[in-house]
């Protein structure tokens, strides 16, 4: 008001914003000045005027923060009819079912694992971010591309890693990783569907491989029999199963008993029957491996030198191997690791602008002076930067510590996707949400008041820190 | 950041409550005003009601919300009256609606999915039982053991409305035929050797278990348990009049394990417990099938086309009856919605009526793309559109009073109705691990919490 007054500048067209802000600096700083003394020189004369002004306040403060606090409190202390209404009087037994039933006590540990792992970890990864930054090039746009996932909504920052997560490596991000990285190094077996039909022909297991019961010698052809090939889509390494008549030494064929449209005969090569091309055979005698060979494309396999004697035949177990699948993100080990991780995507950034504001206010000159007196870059890290840091790391990470026992977007999302092993990274307020939604609102209101609780010690470190900091 | 936030908060809370208090108002007008001449026979049965108007609420959205709407319209235009339809936001129908009758401002008629929450509004008194025309209606056209649902004390609160058959197996007619079978099982021993077949065939996971969703596992359960253990135990065991610790779980459990323990009939179990339900139709339908069978309910069909899978159902994508064990008689499992009354006006009476006439449920299942069934015994199957959904209907139909209703949807719903909680979770468990004994300490421990005993 008092701004054309006072700076006939501001006035003219070409003002930049900076210096409006400015000019309004200055005159609310002179109006508090101004304003300051009548004030003071008379005591409650219009005090029923500032409660008219801060009334609209006080309702909304007392309808949706005062009034739902004390009923959630008074609540907690009830029992529920199903469809929610209040039963009786229970006393703190909904706190005692918090801590008893299994799946809220899941909760609670969880709760203590984020709070143990979560604030630390992003106010680490802020500060060596905060750190790194300042000595590149280009370090706004590393910045705003660290800050960016605070922009995504909590729900499409889930969503996203839900996606990053999918077990199918044609889908998710994470295990197409994995598995190239793991079949970079290992090849994965040929026939992996495949197996004996029963336990008439061979003994043993895929992670054993299959042994016939029997023993073959030269002269007769050995039939061994699997099933399970994949009949629409068949591997290009299989053909029509032939069964041999004659061959030199020990010789059969090895082929999948089973052809499109079912039918043949059980144990017979038929008509529309593959023959497992390229499938190891090994003879064994005693426990011994005495040679390999490996299947045509019709399922035939000889042993030319084995002239004499008796050998039993082994399908060894590096054909039937199970492919790696990858991991299972969100199974039921890594499911929380896995959304923490998210978390910290999300919050790193926020961790490192936070942090970065605070060392850009650091005295140039105290490093200076450290380093001229010889100091290495770690000393000046360890002695100067770090203590003078020090209230701002402490700012994240009570904020964090706050939000971390709140987390609730990310977390459900997540388990949306997490079918069965959902429950394993269920925290307080997943729980809340739930038994609210079942309308077991004491239970609910319990978590409530819990969360409230946890949530104090850190709250009342925050005012005490803005205390210190204005006197 | 945190303050922004929670005013963001309290404007929202606020204009809902401004929603609430506004929506929802009845006009219950007692007496029914004559007035159009476009009377007709049933019109006239029902009276007329020129501008009154009354809330419903329900869950449908999307084309089973335009199904219902033609219901609602169907009355409109009998009577004059104007129904006005609001669906659950969130679809969560049990809490929106619990949050109403509480707080005193609940709808003049609700559709509930849970004959539990009906039984307890009922004794509540929050309740209007039906009127005699009402009463009349549901015991002329529905079979004895649906009344009994809707009902409380020995008096009639609900109609019946939509149901749903969970006794049906679907299959893939493709996978059958490349393993060369030619019929579909009737018994659990042919089923489990035609699931053994078509592994040998070269299906990799020839019974997909939507495991990620436990409400699938709660159906498996009940459908063997209807049939090793009979219509009476499930009754008590629904009731928790029996413990899950009885043998006759112990049998259903080990029946059960025959299937869920099997790696060559299930796949892995972890892997199972991470297909959602939608996935467990998608293994069984898509280009390149893993799977051949899926057990749930008559919805799969709409799961195959909202899916927009290439299985054409009826065609492609076919069902048989959940198979019997050790010669049971056939019987159901089912679900559906019952519609209540909250409020005593007659347009309201007028309307449970009109929900449990043929006419009523003709409107409902004719509209294409809904997948509705009804139970309703004097609706012609050719009022659906489409042959397969007249067969699930007939067999709901046929099976007169040997059915049951969902087990897990008559539980309280922290037990039978939450994810990663209560029985869902049990069951999940159990599909891991395959522990019986322990299993049914799980269950009959959440039990007793959940029914307060």
């Amino acid at each position: 008001m008092s701004i054309a007054e006072g700076e006939p500048a501001a006035g003219a067209p070409a003002v930049g914003s900076s210096m409006l802000l400015e000019a309004e600096r200055r005159t609310t700083d002179g109006g508090a000045a101004r304003r300051h003394k009548p004030r003071r020189g008379a005591p409650g004369e219009k005090r029923w005027f500032a409660w008219v002004f801060l009334a609209p306040a006080l309702v909304m403060l007392g309808a949706i923060l005062l009034y739902p606090l004390v009923y959630s409190i008074v609540r907690s202390l009830f029992s529920d009819t199903p469809t929610g209404a209040v039963k009786s009087f229970v006393g703190l037994h909904n706190f005692r079912d918090i801590f008893t039933d299994s799946r809220s006590l899941q909760a609670v540990k969880n709760n203590v694992y984020w709070i143990v792992v979560v604030p630390t970890l992003i106010t680490i990864l802020g500060l060596v971010f905060a750190v790194l930054t300042e000595r590149i090039r280009w370090a706004t746009v590393f910045k705003t591309v660290l800050f960016m996932p605070m922009a995504i909504s909590a729900l499409a920052s889930g969503i996203t890693f839900s996606l990053i997560y999918a077990d199918q490596p044609t889908r998710g991000l994470g295990n197409a990783i994995a598995i190239g990285i793991h079949d970079t190094f290992s090849s994965s077996s040929p026939y992996p569907t495949v197996q004996p039909r029963d336990t008439k022909v061979f003994v043993g297991s895929a992670k054993t491989g299959f042994t016939t019961h029997q023993s073959y010698s030269p002269g007769t052809a050995a039939l061994l029999p699997l099933v399970g090939l994949n009949l629409t889509h068949p591997p290009s390494s299989t053909a029509q199963a032939t069964a041999p008549s004659t061959g030199s030494g020990v010789f059969g064929v090895v082929w999948n008993d089973f052809r499109l449209g079912g039918g043949g005969t059980l144990g017979s090569v038929d008509t529309g029957e593959r023959g497992l091309g390229g499938m190891a055979v090994q003879a064994v005698q005693g426990e011994k491996v005495v040679a390999t060979t490996h299947a045509a494309s019709n399922g035939q396999f000889s042993f030319p030198t084995l002239r004499s004697g008796t050998y039993q035949l082994r399908l060894p177990a590096s054909a039937f191997g199970q492919p790696f699948g990858g991991y299972s993100w969100l199974g039921p080990n890594l499911i929380t690791p896995a959304i923490m991780a998210t978390y910290l995507w999300i919050y790193a950034g926020f961790a490192m602008v936070l942090i970065a504001a605070g060392m850009a206010a650091i005295p140039r000159d105290a490093l200076e002076a450290a380093r001229v007196d010889g100091a290495s870059e770690w000393q000046v890290f360890r002695r100067v930067t770090a203590p003078l840091l020090a209230p701002v790391l402490m700012v994240v990470f009570v904020t964090l510590a706050i939000n971390v026992l709140k987390v609730f977007d990310v977390v459900y999302v997540l388990q949306q996707v997490a079918g069965g092993s959902a429950g394993k990274a269920d925290v307080l307020a997943v729980s809340l949400f739930r038994d609210f939604g079942n309308q077991q609102y004491g239970l609910a209101s319990a978590i409530g008041v819990l969360l409230v609780v946890l949530v104090i010690p850190a709250m009342i470190l925050n005012i005490r820190r803005f205390r210190r900091d204005q006197t | 950041m945190n303050n922004r936030r929670s005013s963001l908060t309290a404007v929202a809370a606020i204009t809902a409550l401004v929603a609430a208090a506004c929506g929802g108002s009845s006009s219950g007008g007692s007496s029914p005003s004559g007035g159009t001449p476009s009377a007709s026979s049933s019109a006239a049965a029902l009276g007329h009601f020129n501008g009154k108007s009354f809330t419903i609420l329900g869950q449908w959205t999307g084309a089973e919300q335009k199904a219902f709407q033609s219901v609602i319209d169907g009355f409109d235009k009998l009577t004059g009256a104007s129904g006005k339809y609001s669906a659950a936001a969130g679809g969560d129908e049990a809490s929106v609606l619990g949050a109403k009758v509480n707080g005193g401002n609940p709808p003049d008629v609700a559709f509930v999915s849970l004959p539990g929450a009906l039984q307890q509004y009922a004794k509540a008194g929050k309740l209007v039982p039906l009127g005699s025309a009402a009463q009349q209606a549901v015991n002329a056209n529905y079979s004895n053991e649906w009344v009994t649902l809707g009902s409380s004390n020995g008096k009639v609160y609900g109609v019946p409305f939509d149901a749903s058959n969970k006794s049906t197996v679907w299959y893939n007619t493709k996978g059958f035929s490349n393993a060369g079978l030619s019929s579909t099982p009737n018994d659990w021993p042919t089923f489990i050797k035609d699931a053994q077949t078509l592994h040998d065939s070269g299906v990799q996971i020839p019974i997909s278990v939507g495991g990620g969703d436990g409400w699938t596992l709660t159906d498996w359960f009940e459908n063997v348990y209807l049939r090793t253990a009979g219509t009476a135990m499930y009754d008590k065991l629904t009731q928790h009049q029996i413990k899950w610790t009885d043998p006759s779980v112990a049998k259903a459990l080990t029946t059960l394990k025959q299937v869920w323990g099997s790696p060559t009939l299930i796949g892995s179990p972890s892997n199972a417990l991470k297909v959602p339900f939608t996935g467990s139709v998608d293994n069984t339908f898509k280009a390149n099938p893993s799977s051949a069978i899926v057990y749930e309910a008559s919805f799969v069909a709409t799961t195959i086309t909202g899916d927009k899978l290439p299985a054409k159902v009826g065609v492609t994508a076919k069902f048989f009856p959940f198979p019997s064990i050790n010669g049971s008689q056939p019987t159901l499992e089912a679900a559906g919605d019952f519609a209540v009354a909250f409020s005593n006006a007659p347009v309201v009476q007028a309307f449970l009526q009109y929900v449990a006439s043929p006419e009523a449920a003709k409107e409902l299942v004719s509209a294409p793309g809904s997948g509705f069934i009804s139970a309703n015994k004097n609706l012609s199957t050719s009022a659906y559109p489409d042959s397969t959904l007249a067969q699930l209907a007939q067999q709901l139909v046929s099976v007169g009073d040997n059915f049951r209703f969902d087990m897990s949807d008559q539980a309280p719903a922290a037990f039978g109705g939450t994810p990663n909680k209560g029985e869902w979770a049990d069951l999940q468990a159990f599909l891991g691990n395959g522990n019986v004994s322990a299993a049914q300490q799980k269950l009959e421990h959440d039990a007793a919490a959940a029914y307060g005993t």
